[in-house]
């Protein structure tokens, strides 16, 4: 798979470590009445689709930068590339 | 139909005329006592021991391609009980005796072939924590012996001893490891479940789920619902796809691991081998080919196919254990689905949901589990209760506590 990341432009999908779903950005709250049952979900249950997937590249041999890709996990295609700051932003979320 | 010599010699002077179907075409019943979704060899050991072991009568296995065409088709055949872990440890053992006495079970030859499994280890830490494995492989009453070079030398000749970056130091070996015939075990277990009455339907996929108040009454299929008091699931790398249909989110993660075959050799690799440095297992099949393989590609994929990148990764591992294969050449590769849980190890359980059974989460051992498997799932399946060996693979250990992480990775499906 070639990854065409933000910032570098087409990169071999070999340069980069999977972390897994996108839903890993969404930590739940750790003070809340059902923290932790969210923690259990958060931790280890996944939706684990056929199809349209968002998920956490780390560019581990390059500029070491998260990214969001958004990729068919059918057919290995990939359709959206973002840097997982700029995903966050748009998620309405903080960076702190 | 009864396979023996025998009839091999009548059928040989008949022009082969007389073989039956190894399993029938049946017409599927309106209401089974139990359904099996997934034809692969989890499911079809599954209906077998229920109906052998269990004495369950009306069972049936629903498979949406052909019996074969999934991960029991598709792997590279080793079988061990070569874990750490008592949780893991007494189940691989039971399921190894049990190939022990498969063939005569089933009245099939599935090509058992108990030709050794060595795993070898490159450092001084390396040899403890095999060791160790060893013992509790003992302890479980598995068998496990620790070569020393020599040892190795005299029996792998080919191996590289000298290699500056990774020494072979020794190997953990176990005899009673080997290989099987992949597809023999799905066809053996088809047949040997047809014989006991077991509806064996191809081409028929499960499309969701009939739930009335808490309890699965049923399934929709292509080919229309199918009412059973009891269903269990054993679709392997689709369990997420599958179980979502009952609104169930899993512990797993889908992942590509992928197979290689080179072309046919003089026999050389007396059993299996396994590379303590990289992950590169090979041993080499009755036709001669080389056959092996390694990591998963690593990223979430129902593709049944992987990427060039982690080709390169296992032929290093490869040339650096063995540099002799490097003038093989490579024929056939591919890929199968896996099933990857958060913890490395699998689940045998009931779900939230009445009358629905959930086996799956082998990673990317799940072939030498297939006997005990199907039996410890038929056992659930029958008495409503885990067998005890299983009693640990539960669905809910995530919640509680209770994982059985075999290499100690977390809860990070692609370093299981
Ligand atoms: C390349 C490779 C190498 C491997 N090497 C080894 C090894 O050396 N040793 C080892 O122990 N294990 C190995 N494994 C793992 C092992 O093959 C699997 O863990 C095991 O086969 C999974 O169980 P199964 O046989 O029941 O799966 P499968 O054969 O995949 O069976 C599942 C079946 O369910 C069917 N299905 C899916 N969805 C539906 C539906 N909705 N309705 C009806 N049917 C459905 C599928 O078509 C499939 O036939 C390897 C796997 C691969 C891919």
């Amino acid at each position: 798979m070639i990854i065409d990341h933000p910032l570098l432009g087409p990169r071999d999908a070999s340069e980069f470590i999977y972390l897994g779903d996108a839903s890993l950005l969404n930590r739940p709250k750790w003070d809340e009445e059902k923290s932790e049952d969210n923690f259990y979900k958060y931790l280890y249950l996944r939706e684990n689709v056929a199809g349209m997937h968002k998920e956490l590249w780390f560019h581990q041999q390059g500029d070491r930068s998260w990214l969001v890709i958004s990729r068919n996990t059918v057919t290995h295609e990939i359709f959206k590339v973002e840097l997982a700051t700029e995903f966050k932003k748009n998620m309405g979320k903080s960076n702190d | 139909m009864y396979y023996n010599v025998l009839k091999i010699l009548k059928e040989g002077l008949n022009d082969n005329k007389g073989w039956k179907k190894t399993w029938q075409n049946p017409e599927i019943k309106k209401k089974y006592d139990v359904i099996i979704i997934g034809g692969g060899g989890h499911g079809l050991a599954t209906a077998f021991y229920l109906a052998k072991e269990f004495k369950i009568k009306n069972i049936a296995v629903l498979e949406k391609n052909w019996i074969g065409g999934g991960n029991v088709g598709r792997n590279t055949t080793i079988i061990r009980s070569n874990y750490l872990l008592n949780e893991n440890e007494a189940f691989y053992e039971f399921s190894l005796k049990l190939w022990e006495t498969l063939e005569n079970q089933i009245n099939y030859n599935a090509m058992v072939s108990q030709r050794g499994v060595l795993n070898v280890f490159h450092s001084d830490a390396q040899r403890d924590s095999f060791v160790r494995r060893g013992n509790s492989m003992i302890i479980n009453g598995a068998d496990a012996e620790l070569f020393d070079v020599d040892k190795i030398k005299s029996i792998y000749p080919f191996l590289d001893y000298d290699n500056a970056r990774f020494p072979i130091k020794g190997g953990l070996f176990q005899k009673r490891g080997g290989s099987v015939r992949h597809d023999a075990v799905a066809w053996g277990y088809a047949h040997a479940a047809d014989e006991l009455g077991v509806d064996i339907i191809q081409n028929c996929e499960v499309t969701g789920f009939k739930i009335k108040s808490g309890t699965c009454i049923g399934v929709e299929t292509n080919k229309g619902d199918i009412l059973a008091n009891k269903i269990g699931c054993a679709v392997a790398g689709s369990s997420s796809v599958l179980m979502s249909k009952a609104n169930m989110n899993l512990p797993l993660e889908s992942h590509v691991l992928q197979a290689f075959v080179s072309e046919s050799l003089k026999p050389f690799i007396p059993g299996v081998i396994t590379f303590g440095a990289g992950h590169f297992y090979i041993s080499q099949s009755d036709k001669g080919g080389l056959v092996f393989g390694g990591d998963i590609d690593g990223y979430n994929s129902y593709a049944q196919r992987g990427g060039m990148d982690m080709l390169e990764d296992v032929c290093e591992g490869g040339l650096a254990l063995m540099p002799t294969i490097g003038k093989a050449r490579l024929l056939r590769m591919w890929g199968g689905i896996m099933d990857m849980s958060m913890d490395g190890s699998p689940i045998i359980d009931k779900t939230h949901i009445k009358g629905l059974y959930l086996n799956a989460g082998w990673c990317y051992g799940g072939f030498k589990a297939t006997p005990a498997s199907g039996w410890c799932f038929a056992h659930l399946l029958a008495k409503g209760a885990s067998h005890s060996l299983s009693e640990n693979f539960q669905l809910d250990r995530f919640k509680n506590g209770y994982m059985i992480d075999e290499k100690g990775q977390g809860a990070q499906p692609n370093l299981h």
